[in-house]
């Protein structure tokens, strides 16, 4: 947004990190409050540990009763919510900037007092498996979770986010609480405050609030590294439905890696630039139209739609071109075409002119993407918890900087059949079931 | 609390000489700018036997004008980053972008380009049919669509424009040909009914020249309002299931027809829906069925008036074993609402949250044109912003009560729930 000051980052005594960027646009302000912990830090039988903790954190704590968490920040007028991924889990307020005070005191609240009341842990196991349950309604996320579980085989990349059912099922609200203390300490925090407010103020608000909470052993992250893929894997899912859905997955470079700014060119040229941003990217579509998977897949009437997901990530995750076949087009001339695009531009590399469209493209949507002051702050403090805000600012220096010669060495190590994962939804008529079970 | 200055978003409004409408505010937060193309073409005009023209249109707009190929279109457009997003709602057909500002004048005249000149191409005919039916087919395998779109056609029967599919259903998408797809644009597409909102870096005279220079010399008759009866009051409880047995998860619609947006009514039933079924994740209904009851992940209800009367639709999704129960806490919501009301405390969070969250809703681009367009489209005055806030404080208790005793009875309520599970008729 226009006439930003400079970021400002300070480390206050207990470890927390605390970025603050003043934007006087509009007399609003977010904090979002960032833990370095997500479904990769879960063990075995505890699977989807950190997102119910999420939960449990809008559930009540020592000075904000449970019925009164959800409404202390919509009497401002304001918006929350929280969410959990593979590296991550945040909760945010966006309110009149009049009620900074109120979103540390939450935030504050949210760190150390958490109640973990019994009943409303037992309570909140059946609205996660309503969840998990919504989500597999959907062949689209069933599809991506058996794709990823087959893509990883020994890091937790490959359980999702939501955990495995029996886990859901048999975890207990001292599995959630230890988790809680584990993770929810200030040296394991980003506390992220950006809009109309003044710097120093702000952290001295801040410094009020968290304060005197005291840090924890940061917990040593043991995690084993996805060895190298040998060769394709396939993953079938066959169940009652009506539409076929593609999925082709690829080990990807990390948010660190040189590589992974070519590779958003890359998926830029193949299926139009989303942009960077979890929160806010895929809410408009992508410029595809001109886009080599669209023109493939769609305009060649094998497709209904085609997309690419690439997202920083903190270790190696997973560049994923999902399609939703046409009605009545053939499956396996869906997949030639699909393979075809992939491994011609890891054959060739991209043009001059898709390099300069595919720039153009992701400096747009980066000004498209931080047009608020809760997508600015989500940014800045998802990259300080999967890499560094640093690398956030520098993101148009180094797409700019993206040359075809790395973009054809980024495509030829990703797009690589043995390192793809194929994965098919394959819609049986109604009455018929799956093969995909014992049940 | 703050709540934006007295001024408010101020935007210039200017009909020029052909009707059209134009709607400027410009912002300097982002480099950018978001334009938004409404005509009067919604899924309600759709003509009878073909359901799903307006949307079917929508698919087809912007695949080649009179003067460029739909490629020309796509690599113009990609080359800066945009998308357009191009809807069919119930009465209107918007085409909409963000670009950045630098982009503007190169943005807006394709945009007219592919509003008043599609060609329409007969090749994209058979590619756009085949996207459309399989979303279609999409939609048949997703519950909560199921659902939503069930309650809508038992809440408006006998062909209401509230009551179709706009996406047309695979019969009707089947029989539209480019000669229908024209006919609707002739009739419906003219700047009398066309309204143009820019928000952005752009300077509000720019606007004005840019729109006059790429619309101002299309000509066009008025075209008629799309005529919305109320639809018949329905004869008591309903409730119908619609299975789809190897799903996880039921989803559960129940509604009840309200108001036009127009209506005395509205804020009074505005509030009243905000304590029901949205205030802190889903108001009373939310505390019940999720917070208290642990059945559902979402519970929620949406009230949605519109030119004509339009439904308030409560939403659910949860484990098929519990449908009865859910479906019985609603009802004891609904009933304890149309008896007691709302309280006082609940009345004043509701306004507090409704009024508070105005400069968040008006911080974007997108937010402050998406605004604007309804306040256009419902000729609510283009200091409506400023307004608002007296509007949503002035409403009164017994307002809000009398709205909830008005419209919400579970002996009137239509259910419909599609998931996992035996068929039910009417009850």
């Amino acid at each position: 947004m226009g006439d930003a000051l400079p970021l400002r980052t300070a480390v206050l005594d207990n470890g927390l990190t605390v970025l603050v960027q003043e934007v006087h646009a509009a007399p609003l302000a977010s904090v979002w409050c960032w833990y370095k912990v997500g479904s990769r830090d879960e063990a075995a039988g505890l699977t989807g540990i950190s997102h119910w903790v999420e939960h449990m954190n809008f559930k009540g704590t020592t000075h904000i009763p449970r019925e009164r968490i959800k409404g202390i920040i919509e009497e401002f007028g304001g918006s929350w919510n929280g969410y959990t991924w593979i590296d991550q889990t945040t909760y945010l307020e966006t309110a009149t900037r009049d009620a900074l005070d109120r979103m540390l005191f939450i935030e504050a609240e949210r760190m150390a007092n958490g109640l973990y009341d019994p009943d409303e842990c037992e309570s909140e196991r059946t609205v996660i498996i309503s969840e998990l349950q919504g989500s597999e309604n959907d062949p689209d996320q069933l599809l991506e979770i058996e794709v990823n579980a087959a893509a990883f085989k020994a890091h937790p990349y490959g359980h999702p986010t939501i955990g495995w059912l029996p886990d859901l099922r048999r975890m207990t609200r001292d599995d959630l609480y230890a988790h809680y203390r584990r993770y929810y300490v200030p040296n394991n925090a980003t506390l992220v405050v950006v809009g109309d407010v003044e710097t120093d103020d702000a952290i001295d608000r801040v410094r009020r609030r968290f304060g005197e909470i005291a840090p924890g052993e940061v917990p040593e992250r043991r995690i084993t590294a996805e060895p190298d893929q040998l060769g394709e894997r396939r993953v079938v899912v066959r169940k009652e439905g009506t539409t076929a859905y593609l999925k082709v997955a690829f080990h990807a470079p990390a948010a660190t890696d040189d590589d992974f700014f070519p590779m958003l060119v890359v998926d830029a040229v193949l299926t139009g630039a989303k942009g960077v941003n979890l929160w806010a990217s895929f809410r408009t579509p992508p410029p595809q139209r001109s886009a080599r998977l669209y023109r493939a897949l769609v305009e060649g009437r094998l497709a209904s739609a085609v997309s690419g997901g690439l997202m920083p990530t903190a270790d190696p995750y997973l560049y994923t071109v999902s399609v939703t076949a046409r009605e009545g087009a053939p499956r396996e001339a869906v997949e030639r075409a699909t393979v075809a695009e992939l491994d011609r531009l890891a054959r060739e590399g991209i043009s001059a002119g898709e390099l300069e469209k595919a720039r153009n493209q992701l400096r747009a949507r980066l000004v498209f993407e931080s047009d608020s002051v809760t997508n600015i702050a989500h940014q800045l403090g998802y990259f300080e918890t999967v890499a560094s805000a640093g690398l956030y600012l520098s993101i148009g220096d180094r797409i700019r900087a993206v040359s075809r010669e790395h973009v054809a060495r980024a495509a030829a190590r990703v797009l690589r059949p043995a390192n793809r994962t194929v994965g098919w939804f394959e819609p049986l008529p109604r009455g018929e079931s799956g093969d995909g079970g014992l049940a | 609390m703050t709540t934006g200055t007295p001024r408010g978003l101020s935007p210039v409004r200017e009909r020029l000489p052909n009707g059209a409408t134009v709607i400027a505010r410009p912002s300097r937060e982002t480099p950018a700018a978001t334009i938004v193309v409404s005509l009067p073409a919604g899924a309600a005009a759709d003509p009878p036997g073909l359901d799903g023209t307006a949307h079917f249109l929508s698919r087809m707009i912007d695949r080649g004008t009179g003067s460029r190929s739909g490629d020309e279109i796509a690599d113009l457009l990609d080359g800066r980053g945009v998308s357009l997003t191009v809807s069919a709602t119930r009465h209107s057909f918007v085409v909409s972008c963000t670009c950045l500002s630098e982009d503007f004048p190169v943005i807006l005249p394709v945009l007219a380009d592919v509003t008043r000149n599609p060609s329409l191409p007969e090749g994209d005919l058979e590619t756009r049919r085949g996207e459309i039916v399989t979303a279609i087919r999409q939609d048949q395998d997703n519950p909560a669509m199921v659902a939503v779109e069930e309650e809508l056609a038992l809440l408006y029967p006998g062909g209401h424009p509230y009551g179709r599919r706009v996406k047309g259903s695979l019969d009707s998408v089947g029989r539209i040909d480019r000669q229908a797809l024209e006919a609707f644009r002739q009739a419906r597409f003219s700047p009398a009914g066309l309204v143009v909102v820019v928000v952005g870096d752009v300077e509000a005279p720019r606007v004005l020249d840019e729109v006059g220079r790429a619309f101002g010399d299309w000509t066009g008759g008025p075209v008629d309002p799309v005529a919305v009866a109320p639809p018949p009051p329905p004869d008591g409880r309903r409730l119908e299931t619609f299975p789809m047995a190897d799903k996880a998860q039921a989803d559960i619609a129940y509604g009840f027809n309200t108001i036009a947006r127009r209506d005395p009514a509205y804020y009074a039933l505005l509030l009243m829906n905000n304590v029901l079924g949205e205030y802190a994740l889903g108001g009373r209904l939310g505390d019940s069925i999720r917070e208290r009851q642990g059945m559902a992940y979402y519970v929620f209800s949406a009230f949605e008036p519109n030119l004509g009367e339009g439904p308030l639709v409560i939403r659910a999704g949860v484990n098929p074993s519990n449908v009865d129960r859910a479906v019985a806490s609603i009802d004891e919501e609904v009933r304890r609402m149309a008896g007691e009301g709302v309280t006082a405390a609940e009345l004043a969070s509701s306004k507090q949250y409704l009024v508070g969250s105005m400069p968040r809703m008006l911080e974007t681009h997108a937010g402050i044109a998406a605004f604007l367009l309804s306040c256009e489209q419902f000729g609510l005055g283009m200091d409506h912003d400023v307004r608002l806030p007296g509007l949503l404080s002035g409403v009164t208790l017994d307002e809000v009560n009398a709205a909830a005793r008005r419209f919400l009875a579970p002996e009137r309520a239509t259910v419909t729930v599609a998931g996992p599970g035996e068929p039910r008729g009417v009850s």
